[in-house]
């Protein structure tokens, strides 16, 4: 065996060593940052964190119960305004969106996935705090819901073409108008996946911190109604983590635990539904 | 019409429609009606956010034109208003990101495509777009707590003792800095190399491969000579997608990075970010022309990330 195949074998060797060694460091950091939060969450997790409200500073205890739900009612609201843009949107470009039109329609939707978070909460801002002069659900309401629409859009139009030919046909061939075959053959074929799609665009804005903080504000009492501001759980972590208490800190990582729970289970959830990846960006 | 063709169905004939015969009526029309309204708002959105940035930030663009651009002096009380420390921030933390995160990533993707078992790697991929979802916030808190106090005593001392004649690695340790938000980004932007870069390596022609190995090639020759370039504009492709995520990261970055708005040759120094200013300084600023200021930060975040994205788009289409 020549030296110079010996040092061609030996650079293989450490090549593919170090692709390994990256392998194995990030694997590390993922576990490292759910040991760490669920080590330290659980530590400061407790039952008045589900029930109560946030005490004032330096009074121990309290909870963010108001939080808890102001995530929720969010998330509910932000579904109810961005989806049905999203997904029509994304059953326009399957069905009818050949042409120079449909393009320009992708074209949007890639631009508004780009945009970044923060600029979104300005934009929300802008057509719904200013006119209105009040921060509200409302407002954070529309800014997630406008983060959902490129991820509906795109999961809608991939899976929607994914039903074969044939099934469409076959419904027109009896007769089927057009949009009835659509509702009742094409979308339930696809119901899966529309499903995968819309559950993970959910568990992807629900962690989102950035277009709330001018827009849902935050809220140390529980809020009624859709025109005043809103706890959420991101906003929460964040105020709690850059304060200078050390009992909002572990009120912090109590409520990442809670977050990264709802967040990673929706998310896993979601994509053991389909097994085919759904591209996220 | 002479002649009806199975591969274009009957439904998009026109003729038909015109004449308002057969079971395509009025449901059909109302229906695409509907699609076609919502896709007009996805436009229209898209539209709108350039329009509202443009004409709320109108009276900062009055008062100091390009100048804004190139001011260094962020005096909210005076109300002077350069943006210069926050562009300057937002590409110097994104760069760092993608140094470190470019090599991780890829090499990451190579040992997932190339040498991990199919089963171990489609496992390994899906752990690792769990990194991408991770809220940033958490990240944040992260950063705060481990990253930042880590910084503090062992990597920053140590770069200052062992680099210190660099200017980039001059100054006392903060923790908080330049350099710790740029390796919190990498570790956030990996994801997003690590499972594009991997899809495409997968792609490469299994022939390719298999004549660099015929000739005599190694493992890891048939991988640089093969698929390496057979997969770079693809992989181009995805680290321009990380970056314009690295741009826009917020949270995450607001946390560790010090909040300073200056331009400062050393790494280990605190600057501050284009989205971070936003998030710490909107809700606070009183005057319009403060308002407008930073909203006018938020159009040149907006303009820089639909011109990253936008390439690294046009890069993957050119590939798949």
């Amino acid at each position: 065996m020549s030296a110079s195949y010996q040092k061609r074998r030996l650079v293989n060797f450490i090549a593919f060593g170090l692709t390994g060694g990256c392998a194995l460091l990030t694997l590390g950091v993922l576990f490292f940052i759910l040991g760490y939060v669920t080590a330290h969450g659980f530590a400061s997790l407790s039952w008045s964190f589900f029930t109560q409200l946030p005490k004032p500073v330096g009074d121990p205890g309290g909870g963010m119960a108001n939080a808890i739900a102001g995530t929720l009612k969010l998330i509910f609201l932000a579904a109810w305004i961005g989806l049905p843009i999203g997904v029509l949107g994304g059953v326009y470009l399957a069905e009818f969106g050949g042409n120079a039109f449909g393009f320009f329609v992708r074209y949007a939707a890639d631009v508004i996935n780009g945009v970044p978070s923060i600029v979104m909460g300005i934009f929300a801002y802008a057509i719904v705090v200013l006119p209105m002069k009040r921060f509200s659900t409302l407002a954070g309401g529309v800014a997630l819901g406008l983060m959902l629409i490129p991820i509906a859009v795109r999961s809608t139009e991939e899976f929607l073409k994914l039903v074969p030919r044939s099934i469409r046909e076959s419904a027109l061939a009896l007769g089927i108008p057009r949009w009835k075959a659509i509702l009742w053959i094409v979308i339930p074929a696809a119901l899966r996946g529309l499903l995968t799609g819309v559950m993970l665009d959910l568990s992807r804005v629900s962690g989102e911190t950035a277009p709330l903080l001018f827009t849902a504000f935050g809220n140390r009492f529980w809020s009624s109604g859709w025109l005043n501001p809103i706890a959420s759980l991101p906003v929460m972590i964040f105020t709690y983590a850059v304060s200078p208490y050390a009992d909002w800190h572990r009120q912090a990582w109590a409520a990442a635990l809670v977050l990264l729970m709802l967040v990673l289970i929706s998310n896993v959830g979601a994509r053991l539904l389909m097994r085919k990846r759904i591209r996220a960006f | 019409m002479p002649f009806v063709s199975i591969e274009k169905p009957l439904l998009r004939g026109p003729a038909l429609r015109r004449k308002g015969r057969g079971p395509f009526g009025i449901g059909d029309r109302l229906f695409k009606g509907l699609a076609l309204f919502f896709a007009w708002m996805i436009l229209a959105i898209a539209v709108m956010i350039a329009w509202q940035l443009w004409k709320n930030s109108a009276l900062s663009r009055r008062a100091f034109g390009w100048s804004f651009l190139t001011g260094q002096i962020w005096d909210p009380v005076g109300e002077r208003f350069g943006a210069l420390p926050f562009i300057f921030g937002t590409l110097v933390s994104s760069a760092i990101a993608l140094l470190v995160a470019a090599p991780m990533g890829i090499g990451v993707a190579v040992f997932l495509a190339e040498l991990a078992p199919r089963r171990v790697s489609d496992a390994c991929a899906f752990l690792i777009e769990l990194l991408a979802a991770i809220p940033s916030v958490v990240y944040g808190l992260l950063g705060i707590f481990v990253l930042v106090p880590w910084m503090r005593v062992h990597l920053q001392p140590w770069l200052i003792r062992a680099f210190g004649f660099i200017p980039l690695f001059r100054g006392p340790a903060y923790g908080v800095g330049m350099l710790t938000a740029g390796m919190v980004l990498a570790i956030m932007v990996i994801p997003f190399i690590t499972t594009l870069s991997r899809e495409v390596f997968m792609s490469v022609p299994v022939s390719l491969k298999e004549a660099a190995l015929a000739l005599g090639a190694t493992h890891w020759e048939s991988v640089r000579l093969a698929v390496l370039p057979y997969a770079r504009s693809g992989v181009i492709g995805s680290l321009f997608l990380a970056l314009g995520r690295a741009l826009g990261e917020t949270m995450a970055v607001t946390m560790v990075i010090g909040n300073r708005p200056q331009i400062a040759a050393s790494l280990l120094a605190p600057g501050y970010t284009m989205a971070a200013v936003l998030a710490n300084e909107f809700t606070e600023a009183t005057s319009d022309l403060y308002v407008h200021a930073l909203i006018e930060i938020g159009l040149v975040l907006f303009c820089i990330t639909i011109l990253v994205n936008g390439l690294g788009r046009l890069i993957l289409i050119k590939t798949r």
